[in-house]
């Protein structure tokens, strides 16, 4: 094994360059992260390629990384601060006149994950769009008044975590409804982005260099009724949501009756529980909004993955699910929903 | 053919007398034996209908004469068969304009619904020429009103993309009728205008037809409508229904022109009133977030803001501040205070004298309860990457510092509220921290938004030195990222109030893109930059 020494040229296609910028961002080294990407731009690799093969893919192995419990999540954001520095430094050496339409880039309310649309809004800068970049975690009103004072061609929304899809539905919606095409993109729009489709968006893209694809070959796409795709959820939807707290408050006590040593939990730990309560509720609400039982399996699926590498045993998140379940028999579709997540936990 | 078979003349008479229109046939040769009298009438030659006759089907449909004929084959006997026609003309006719005036009908819905979707101007123009060249034409010109003596026109022809340009006042004389349309009088009927009249910067080519309608806006016309034909004239139907169509686009165009002057006038008194992009400071991160509450204008009650030093080596000087209320007089309120502590900054005033002088000042302003919670502090760098700060509050939540153990401590702060009482208390206090120490000033909007799992409780002060103590080791961009995160979780989305936040930290390292003054092009660049676009 080659040790990999940061000496100028760098290799680009050598992977212990991957390895090294990781090293960078983790440390929040934004000095050093910005150094390796400025100079491979000097070395001539095309700014599309570092930010999608260096910056992009270091950022999934963060990712990674947190959810294998080997970073913290505070390392996690330093190293995404950091990734943001050295796409910032890239995207000023990079001048490009805007030759194609406007577009609108946001993540969903309540979506905080930028970066990925941050490399998205500069591949889509590098092909010639003018792009307003509004930011993580965008109202819906907000979005559209700037859609009516700038007129874009396209609006890009970002949705990385399905309980976000109903506020996604409602963002998808309202631009639609104000004449602007919307193309989704990120992992909350499921499997081959299925959601997206169901939601109304007119498009879907699995990355950035999709999306940049797909806005170059055929854009805008033929109108439509925006009102078609308009409403979603049903009376067992709405019961979930508004009994929110409700069935939080509920399930704490139960799984309080049922594990005498959570009285000596402190604040934070209790904080943290009520958190994961809330998870299993709105993950629910997510499912049934859509009809996609997926939605929670998938949950289950990665939470077990993520409470194992933290050595959390499985019964813990299926007591969690257990105690929402007993509060709703009333409802078939949930209690069907809660039923596909607790036989992913059945040993 | 063969000579005719004469048949009895009790038959022929029954069957002249019959209103249907029947043929006789012999069905081995195909030939006609028979015409009734009402046959005759309908087709006078019936030889014109041989084709359709012997095309072996039960049943035909022909346009003869500029009638509709329909015929239904029955047979009568082995060698005998009967043609029975009857005039659809009618039907056809009613048919045609039925589905004519459905597809009018439809026309004018879709172009209702996205007429109306949008309040920019760009966008209604566009839509209108789509829209113009999908049903009324084959290219379409959208012309404004002369601004500066220009006007700026978009055209789209059949299976092209849309240009936008623009040309003097002068020329638009050249379009026959353009000039009286865009004055405000009638249009000129499409059979008047000469075609070929038709300037070459309409970029039209060659066409067959001309037709300029009034864009009706707001007392005075919104622009005109130019609808081209290759070949062929527009009818009478054609010209009502590009006048219904342009009444509908020229009102949304107008209604955008209208949205687009109060954003143009907003936009003006924002400016001033949003927090400020920061400077970039040698060996101090400064990073600032400013969240508006979801229901109130974009301008509200909190604010921040950083003056540089007045003379080399002097302090740099933070604000930020909580006015009561929200929407224009909280703004207003906001502007003087700000404007007030730059004056107070340029005669180097101390934090806690600019408490007591800004106090002095709101309260002889004559507006009451009119108040504000402030914190004001001084910034500089000190020996071995360390920064500097004299805070000073009034009524306001103290800061909190971010140790590099991890530990969270307020800062020992405390000052009466601003412009209630005259009697101000303010006692400051000096902090200081090593690289890599980070100093928060927030609102109250913070600690106090509701939600949670109850949807109703306080994030409250314990929930955010937790917060804080997860960020040690972070730049104040992630810092300051993070916490808005956690807090808008917490809210799931519905903030109530405004939450400001200024982070002050001692860099461990000083950064080559910081170095570089963070000027940049790109689209988001500045974490600042970012939140003015969005709260």
């Amino acid at each position: 094994m080659t040790v990999f020494t940061p000496a100028s040229p760098l290799d680009f296609d050598d992977p212990g360059l991957g390895d090294h910028f990781l090293r960078l961002v983790g440390d929040g080294d934004e000095y050093g992260a910005v150094d390796v990407v400025t100079t491979l731009l000097e070395q001539d690799v095309p700014p599309q390629r570092i930010m999608m093969d260096l910056i992009a893919r270091t950022q999934s192995r963060v990712g990674e990384l947190w959810a294998a419990n080997e970073w913290t999540v505070a390392r996690e954001h330093a190293a995404t601060a950091t990734a943001e520095r050295a796409l910032a430094a890239l995207a000023t050496r990079t001048a490009i006149r805007p030759d194609r339409g406007r577009i609108t880039i946001a993540c969903v309310d309540g979506e905080w994950h930028a970066l990925p649309v941050r490399i998205l809004a500069e591949m889509l800068r590098l092909d010639g769009w003018r792009v307003d970049f509004l930011g993580p975690s965008v109202p819906g009103p907000h979005l559209v008044t700037h859609l009516h004072q700038t007129g874009p061609d396209a609006v890009a929304l970002s949705c990385m975590i399905s309980t976000r899809l109903p506020r996604a539905h409602a963002a998808i919606t309202a631009c639609r409804a104000a004449g602007v095409p919307v193309i989704a993109g990120g992992r909350g729009f499921g499997p081959e982005g299925r959601y997206a489709q169901t939601l109304g968006a007119d498009a879907w893209a699995a990355g950035a260099e999709e999306a940049v694809a797909r806005l170059a070959a055929s854009w805008p796409p033929p109108p439509r009724d925006p009102q078609v795709h308009a409403f979603l959820g049903d009376d067992e939807y709405t019961h979930v949501v508004r009994h929110r707290p409700d069935l939080i408050a509920t399930g704490m006590r139960a799984l309080m009756a049922a594990y005498p040593g959570m009285a000596a939990y402190d604040d934070r730990q209790v904080d943290s529980t009520l958190e994961d309560m809330g998870h299993v509720v709105d993950f629910l609400a997510a499912a049934l909004y859509l009809s996609e039982p997926q939605i929670f399996t998938d949950f289950t699926d990665w939470t077990l993955a993520v409470l194992e590498a933290r050595k959390v045993p499985p019964p813990a998140l299926r007591s969690g699910l257990q105690v929402v379940r007993d509060q709703l028999h009333d409802y078939p579709r949930a209690l069907s929903v809660l039923d596909a997540g607790l036989s992913r936990l059945t040993p | 053919m063969r000579t005719l078979v004469p048949a009895p003349a009790l038959l022929r008479a029954a069957l002249d007398a019959a209103s249907e229109a029947v043929l006789l046939c012999s069905t081995p040769d195909d030939t006609i034996l028979l015409v009734n009298a009402a046959a005759a009438t309908l087709v006078p030659d019936v030889a014109a209908l041989h084709g359709a006759l012997t095309a072996g089907h039960d049943t035909f449909t022909v346009e003869h004469a500029g009638r509709h004929i329909a015929g239904k084959r029955r047979v009568l006997d082995a060698d005998h068969h009967a043609w029975y026609l009857r005039d659809r003309t009618e039907e056809v006719n009613r048919a045609a304009a039925l589905s004519a005036e459905r597809a009018r009908a439809a026309f004018l819905a879709e172009s209702g619904r996205r007429l109306s979707a949008s309040l920019h101007q760009g966008r209604c123009l566009r839509t209108t020429a789509e829209l113009a060249v999908a049903h009324l034409a084959d290219a379409a010109v959208v012309i404004l009103p002369p601004d500066r003596r220009r006007s700026t026109w978009l055209r789209l022809t059949t299976g092209e993309r849309i240009i936008e340009g623009s040309v003097p006042e002068r020329e638009l004389s050249e379009v026959p009728g353009l000039v009286e349309v865009l004055g405000g009088f009638p249009p000129i009927p499409s059979r008047w205008l000469d075609a070929a009249q038709a300037p070459s910067w309409l970029g039209l080519g060659e066409i067959g037809a001309l037709l300029v309608t009034p864009l009706p806006g707001n007392a005075a016309p919104a622009g005109a409508l130019i609808l081209a034909k290759r070949e062929g004239r527009f009818s009478t139907d054609d010209e009502i229904l590009a006048r219904v169509f342009a009444a509908r686009a020229g009102a949304a165009i107008s209604a955008a022109g209208l949205y687009r002057e109060q954003v143009d006038t907003a936009a003006v008194l924002q400016a001033d009133l949003l927090p400020p992009e920061l400077m970039q400071m040698d060996g101090v991160e400064l990073v600032g977030s400013y969240q508006a509450a979801h229901e109130a204008m974009r301008i509200g009650g909190d604010f921040y803001d950083v003056f540089e030093p007045t003379h080399p080596g002097g302090d740099t000087v933070l604000a930020l501040g909580d006015v009561c209320g929200t929407g224009p007089e909280a703004a207003v309120l906001t502007g003087k205070v700000r404007q007030t502590l730059r004056a107070l900054h340029l005669v180097d005033a101390a934090p806690a004298e600019m408490l007591r002088v800004l106090n002095q000042a709101l309260l002889q302003s004559g507006r009451q309860h009119r108040f504000v919670t402030l914190v004001v502090g001084a910034l500089r760098r000190a020996e071995h990457g360390r920064v500097r700060l004299t805070l000073a509050t009034g009524g306001h939540p103290p800061p909190l510092v971010l140790r590099n153990d991890g530990t969270v401590e307020e800062v020992p702060v405390s000052g009466t509220l601003i412009g209630a009482v005259t009697e101000t208390v303010v006692r400051p206090a000096e902090v200081e921290l090593a690289p890599g120490e980070l100093c928060l000033l927030y609102s109250d909007g913070l600690t106090e938004a509701r939600g949670g799992p109850t949807a109703t409780d306080q994030y409250g002060e314990a929930r955010l030195h937790a917060a804080l103590s997860t960020c040690q080791g972070l730049p104040a961009t992630a810092t300051v990222e993070r916490v808005r995160q956690l807090v808008s979780d917490w809210m799931r989305g519905g903030a109530r109030d405004d939450i400001a936040m200024l982070a002050v930290r001692a860099p461990v390292r000083t950064a080559l893109s910081l170095r570089d003054g963070g000027q940049s092009q790109s689209s988001f660049a500045l974490n600042t930059r970012r939140v003015r676009q969005r709260s």
